[in-house]
Formats: structure tokens, sequence, C-alpha cells
């Protein structure tokens, strides 16, 4: 089938057309006339990116099983392309089928970091889509966001119908069963939403109202259509036996960020790290049956055909079967000739052993993610690590062979002193000199110790979601202040340091904790020309700080202050189990530097027990 | 044992680049399940490589590589299985033994056939078709050659084996591979300037016909010739 939707003059004068044509191995093609929904799947960034991500492979496996619907990808248009497209009037089109993406029942855009919103614009745009809800016929696709960003949908809540609030696996038929039947009766759009806004999990904004207080804070959330829920329960999965994953994922032709096969062991963290969104929304952590782990390893290698394979979770050195499993892993894989990526594990007796057997020592460094360089702060923001534990794991390490070491860190973390930023450095002289006690010819040439940090930003539903946030120009000359100390160190030689923008860091803040105000800079950016702001080289500050200006927005009231635990949040309407009586519990105990156990050591009772699951019901047995 | 594979590479498949082609064999030699042997080390690779490159956009029907084999079945056999998991416009024509002493694909390369058809809305056809004979007949085709590093003047005529028109195409049979590459743009250039037309990229559609080496006569026959059936 030779169905192209660019010519053959555009394709061979943009960069890589193989992220356009669709084709690959395992993509689904189904003839139109037997399905009754098309559904677009994006995510808003380029192709390279949007494949490596697992959640769009878990959502459309799942929407194809379905006979009725045929899921297609959509991912945005590189700059050179998305020129040509604008200027020839090209509209978007969908990978398998290649038709526009006007044509189609739904579009779903899954929102996985702040910094893609002015792409969600280009993606609607140049689909011909009208940007606002609100400017939507009967004869646009229905535009559902999801994600991790959909926990505070706010400051785009004026460019999606609907938002589809956790994880995509429960309630997807239902909605599209409501689709069906409000099409078979004739009904509008409007009359689709409200059936919508009534299934559990599912957020139609256009039918509540915000009022703000003279100050910019929230006065009141006002429904204003009695379809329309106060409040949205999140959406959890509580029985993965019987949840489909994605046995053949699609196999793309390009060398993409992710370019392997990615088995996700379980859900969820039973740390409660405070500054951790995620630990936080996937709550509570549920592990995954090892023995369907090792059939679904072995049925998607044999489908996609990688040469490597990897385990997804927010941390597996805590997945009780990971001794079985990597076991397992290591001989099928071996026979195979398939190579193991581990995540960053916990580094103690076993991960060593492990990693000593998947990879090269003299290529692979050890991982601590420390966040922090004091153990005050690590307690602040209870990062169940201590220096003892950092410096015992490095040492096993060191014996064996490794001489490598990486450290992530946060800057601006709540209460930070000049001591814990010293703290930094004087950690990683720590290391250092520990390397440099094991006899010479019995250590591996010179200790490399590089330490990178990032901008702590506070987001919703975590303690922090209350703190103010550093400037950039605090962040920036915190960054220049460990920079200087790094080079007082003795070993300074072996220690390196690096920090991430921070520009983009506050952009990022800005939206994490945002509201609807937002919606009409995004909009001004975007027609400024911003896209790809994620992308930092192609990031227009001037644009956005212009857009802020016009509209009258101050971005210190989103990040320079600390709220009133009193405020009404602007994603307070979403119940995602965890209450806000445990986060503010939390935040309290984290201004007093008191720690609080994991899920495993003993329940702290945050509420997401509710769904009567998971490791909840492990502790009570 | 040592193998060779003859493929196409149709359809939308022609804008997938030469590395991406390779990477996407050695999944779907995977997926296969072929013993094929990998070399030592943390990250093994398979031991295969790959004939001439095909230019972006060019459709074929002309594709090999060599693959080193732990075990094979019958030829036809693995044909199948990796047609079984071949994307649409990838197709495996022919499995065979590779002699002893053949020359890796990449290495014997010496000549292409292709066929180039037109485009709607470029030249007209009839313009470039009826000067395919004089231009052929000329005692020497002095054309710029660039290179990565240099342009020079050469005279390609002794390196053109065949040119002609053929129904509403041009035939040609060129010198390929690592001695004298002729890429067919670049007679395609030299027909249109001889006939006084402009050399629009888009006006032909190129395919790839077939992949020669010589044999021991030095005549010009398919590479599969370097090796035998596998029972
Ligand atoms: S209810 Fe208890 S065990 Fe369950 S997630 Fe919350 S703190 Fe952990």
């Amino acid at each position: 089938m030779e169905k192209l939707a660019l010519s053959d003059e555009i394709l061979m004068q943009i960069e890589k057309p193989a992220r356009y044509i669709g084709k690959e191995i395992n993509s689904i093609i189904k003839d139109p006339s037997d399905i009754e929904i098309r559904f677009a799947m994006c995510f808003p960034d380029v192709y390279e990116i949007g494949m490596s991500y697992l959640g769009i492979q878990i959502l459309y496996d799942m929407l194809n099983r379905m006979d009725d619907v045929w899921c297609e990808r959509v991912y945005s248009p590189w700059l050179d392309l998305d020129a040509i497209m604008r200027k020839e009037g090209i509209p978007l089109f969908a990978l398998e089928s290649q038709d526009p993406i006007r044509m189609f029942d739904f579009l779903g855009i899954t929102l996985q970091y702040e910094m893609c919103y002015t792409n969600v614009l280009q993606i609607l745009d140049l689909s011909g889509i009208p940007l606002l809800a609100a400017e939507r016929s009967d004869s646009d696709p229905i535009v559902i966001g999801g994600g991790p960003c959909s926990y505070n949908p706010e400051p785009i809540a004026d460019f999606f119908d609907i938002f589809y609030i956790g994880e995509g696996e429960t309630v997807y038929r239902e909605l599209m069963d409501a689709y069906k039947r409000n099409r078979k009766a004739g009904g509008s759009r409007l009359r689709f939403l409200e059936a919508a806004a009534e299934i559990e999990g599912i957020y139609v904004p256009q039918f509540y109202d915000i009022c703000y207080h003279p100050d910019g804070t929230i006065q009141e959330v006002c429904i204003r259509n009695p379809h329309a829920k106060q409040k949205i329960r999140k959406q959890v999965v509580m029985d993965f036996s019987d949840t489909p994953y994605p046995m053949k994922p699609i196999v793309p032709f390009l060398k993409v960020t992710q370019d392997r096969v990615t088995l996700e062991i379980q859900r969820g963290c039973i740390r409660g790290c405070r500054f951790c969104q995620a630990g936080s929304i996937y709550r509570p952590t549920r592990e995954k049956n090892v023995e369907q782990m090792k059939q679904y390893a072995m049925e998607m290698i044999r489908s996609t055909g990688h040469e490597e394979i990897t385990l997804s979770s927010l941390s597996s050195s805590d997945y009780r079967a990971l001794p079985e499993l990597t076991e397992f892993l290591i001989e099928e894989m071996g026979k195979k000739k398939v190579n193991i990526a581990l995540p960053s594990l916990r580094i103690d007796a076993f991960s060593l052993d492990v990693m000593k057997r998947v990879q090269d020592i003299k290529k692979s460094s050890l991982t601590f993610a420390a966040e922090a360089g004091t153990q005050r702060l690590r307690d602040v923001i209870n990062k169940g690590l201590t220096e003892d534990m950092i410096r015992e794991g490095a040492m096993k390490a060191f014996q064996g062979g490794w001489n490598k070491v990486k450290f992530y860190f946060m800057l601006g973390l709540p209460t930070e002193t000049e001591e814990d930023l010293r703290g930094i450095p004087l950690l990683c002289e720590q290391l250092a000199e520990d390397y440099y006690t094991i006899p010479k010819e019995e250590r591996s040439g010179k200790v490399s110790i590089t330490a990178s940090s990032s901008f702590f930003v506070p987001k919703p539903f975590t303690p922090f979601q209350w703190a103010a946030m550093d400037s950039e120009e605090t962040f920036l000359q915190k960054a220049h202040f460990v920079k200087e100390e790094f080079k007082k160190q003795k070993n300074r030689k072996s220690l390196s340091y690096r920090y991430h923008d921070a520009d983009l860091t506050v952009m990022e803040g800005i939206f994490a904790r945002g509201d609807r105000k937002l919606a009409p800079v995004i909009l001004q950016a975007y027609r400024g020309g911003c896209i790809y702001d994620a992308w930092h080289e192609y990031f227009r500050r001037d644009v956005w700080e212009q857009a802020f200006r016009d509209h009258g927005i101050e971005p210190d009231f989103y990040i320079g202050r600390e709220r009133s635990t009193e405020e009404i949040l602007p994603w307070d309407f979403i119940d995602i189990g965890v209450s806000k009586a445990f986060l503010i519990r939390e935040w309290e105990r984290a201004k007093r530097g008191e720690t609080t156990q994991n899920c495993k050591q003993g329940c702290s009772g945050c509420g997401a027990a509710v769904f009567g699951g998971g490791v909840c019901l492990e502790n009570q047995s | 044992m040592k193998i060779r594979v003859k493929y196409t590479k149709m359809g939308p498949l022609r804008y997938i680049g030469h590395l991406d082609v390779m990477r996407y064999f050695q999944k779907a030699i995977r997926r296969a399940d072929w013993d094929i042997a990998y070399s030592q080390g943390y990250s093994p690779h398979q031991l295969i490589t790959f004939a001439a490159p095909l230019g972006l956009g060019i459709t074929s029907e002309g594709e090999y590589f060599d693959a080193d084999m732990c075990s094979v079945t019958s030829g036809a056999d693995m044909k199948d299985r990796l047609n079984r998991t071949m994307a649409e416009g990838m197709e495996v024509r022919a499995v065979v033994a590779l002699d002893d002493d053949a020359k890796t694909a990449m290495a014997a390369v010496a000549g292409s056939d292709y066929r180039i058809s037109f485009r709607d809305g470029y030249c007209i056809p009839s313009d470039i078709l009826s000067g395919i004979s004089a231009f052929y007949e000329q005692e020497e085709i002095v054309v710029q050659k660039r290179s990565k590093t240099k342009e020079m003047q050469m005279d390609i005529k002794p390196f053109l084996y065949a040119l002609s028109a053929e129904d509403d195409a041009i035939f040609m049979r060129v010198s390929a591979g690592s001695v004298v590459n002729i890429k067919p743009e670049l007679v395609l250039e030299a027909v249109c300037r001889f006939m006084d037309v402009e050399y629009q990229r888009f006006a032909f559609r190129i395919h790839r016909l077939e992949t020669y080496m010589r044999d021991g006569n030095g005549e010009l026959v398919s590479l599969l010739h370097a090796g035998k059936e596998i029972p």
C-alpha cells in the first residue's frame, strides 16, 4: 500500500522521513469500514521521544484489542516539516492510515512534562482543530488529555474536552461505549461530554467555573453542568493479572531513545520521598506477578527482536521477586544474546553482583540519587538513604573494581541552607578519599565522581505542594556556589559537577502548580512562535516573558510564595486517594526534619488504602 | 557457515535509511529465530554485512546481505521464517550458502541495474526518452563527479554498461561498488544536459533491479552466483 500523506518532494527534503511513514513492525492496520471509532494517540514531541514511551504502547495495545476501535499514533512533526505543513496547508495525519487527524473521533494526548504545552497546541493547530475546546463543533475530534500533567490540568484546561485522570487501563471501554451510544442517539458533542462527565476519573473542564479572590487565589469552584462531579477520583488498576500488556510493542525503524523491551514490574513506590510526584500519584505500590513477568519478557523479545530488555518501575530494588526475576533474565536472555539494562538499583551486595554479570564494569558507573548533600536535608525530603549506606555501598563497589560514581542532587529544596549546599562537594570528596584508602594495586586507576544537580520544582499532590520555589537567580547563585566549593576539595581532579538549565525549570514550576489564568499566556506564546520548549535550544524566553507581561501574570504568584494549607489549590478537585491531611502532616514533619517510615516498614495511613490492594493489604497480613 | 540473502525494499520503506535497514534486519533475524553467529563480549552483535547501500527514496528488488550462521535449516525454510516477520515492502527473495572463497557482498559488488520512470508533473518523458540512444552513442560522456572531498571531471562512458529507453522508462546498467560507483542520478543529469532539458531531482522515480558481481570470466552475474541452494 503506497498511501503516504506527504509527497516524495517533501519526504526527500526533511530530516528522517521515516518518522512519518508508519509501517513499523507490530503497528496495527485495520479496515476503517469494519470499525466504529477512530482514535489517534499522540505524544506531543518528536517521534524518537514519543516512541520510547511505554504508556502509549500500553494504551495503543489496549484500544486495538477492542474490535470496534482503531487506535493510531501521531507525534509532533519536527520543525522542518512543521514549517512545510503550515506553508502548504497540509493537515496533520496519523501514521498508520496516513489519514488526517481531523476525521478521527478522538485525539488522545499524553502529557508527560509541562514544557510540551505549546506542542499540544501545535498538534491541534496542524490538525485543523480549534485550539479552544469551547470553539469546537460536533465534527471535531474529542480531545482527551492524560498522563502525569493531568494531575493539574488547569493551565491547559481550555484546550481539552476531557481529561482522563489516572491509569489508562480502566475506563476507556466505558468512554467508548458512551460515545457510541451518543452517536446512535444522534446526540451532540455536549451530550457526549455530559455522559463522559459521569464516568469515574473523567474530568470535563468546561463544566466548571473558577472564581478568584482579588489576590489571585481561588475563591470557589462552581459546577455549571449537573452531570459534572465535585471530585474526580483517579483511576488505578488493582489487578494486573487480567490487565492487558503490550506483548507485541511496535518496533520503530529509527533508532529511538528507548530502543528496547520495557518490562513494567510494578507501579507505585513505597518510599514516600516528599518531593516526588510519581511516588504520590501512583500509590499504592502494586507489584506484578513474577511468573507473568518472565512470560512477558520471553514473549516480547520474541515478538520484537530487540537486543536489550530493561525493567521499569519507580524503585526496582523494592520489587520482592527481583532476585528471582534477574536470575531468570540473566539465564534466558544470555542464551538469546539479549542485553539486560538495569535501572538504577540501590547499591548493595545483590545489585553489585547482578551488575557485574550483565555489564562491563569498566564502562558502567554506580548511581546514587542522594538528592541532598546532608543527612538533615535528606531527612527533610524523606530520602531513606544515609551517608553510611552510600559510603558502604560505594566501598563495596570500589573493591569490586568500579571506579565511576554518578550522583544526582537537587538544589532549592525546602529548608536548604549553605551547609546543605556545601555538603554536596563534601560527600563527593568523602567518597574519593574512601576510594584512595584502597591500596594502589587493588584499585582500578583514578576514581571519577560526577555530581549533577537539577533544580527543585514543587509538584501537586506532594507534601511540598505548598512550598516556595527559588527564583532563577537564586538557583544559579546556588549552583555557582556549589561549583566553587567543588574547586576547594583536595581530590577536585577526580570530581566534576554539572547543573541543569534554570530557565526551563522555572517555567516548569509555573505550569506545574498553575491555574486557568495561564491558558492565554500559553496561547500567546504559541502564536508568537514557541514550540518544542522542552528542547532548550528552541526555548524562546523573550516570547514567553512578553506573554506573561501582556496578560498581567506575575510568575512569582505561582512559584515565589509559600502557599497556606488553607488555600484552595487548582488541583484540589482531584482525589488521588492520598489525603490532604496526610500531605499536610508530611509537610509539617518535613519542616521539623522528621522522617516517615516507608509502606513496607509500616502503614502511615496516607489514604491510598481506599483502593483496597497493593502494599496496603500486604501490610495488614 | 556463511549465507547470502537477497531482498527487496519497496514502497514507503524506501525512506528507511541504510543504517536503519541494518538494524531492522538484525531484529528481524531474532524474530525469525535464525541461529546466527554473534561477536564476543558484553554487547554481542550479529555477524552480518550488507552489500551496496541504497540511497534514500530509491526502491529496489536487488538488495543483499551476508550472515555468519551457527547452523542453518533449508534455504526455503529460512526464507519463509524471515518473510513471516517482514514489514510490508521488504521481502526475502532467496537465501543461499556462500562458497568458501566468496568475497563479502560489499567487496563483491561490481554493477547495478536501474529502471527509471517519470513522475507526473515534471518534464515530458518523451523529451528525454527520444534522445537516450543518441546520448549513449557518444564517444565519451564527461561529467562533473562530486565526492565528499573533491570534484573532478570524469568520462563515465566506460562505466555505463547499458542504457536504453524501454516503454515509458529508462533502463541502465552501471558500474557500482568500491572501485567506480556511478549513481543513476549522475547519468540522468548528463542525459538532461544532453537533451537541453532542465534536470529536476523529483522528475524521476529510481528503482534498482539487481546488484551484480563479476564471475571468473569477468562477466556481470547476480550476487547470488557466489552461493548454492541450501536443500
Ligand atoms: S495506605 Fe499505608 S501502606 Fe497504603 S500506600 Fe498509604 S501509607 Fe502506604
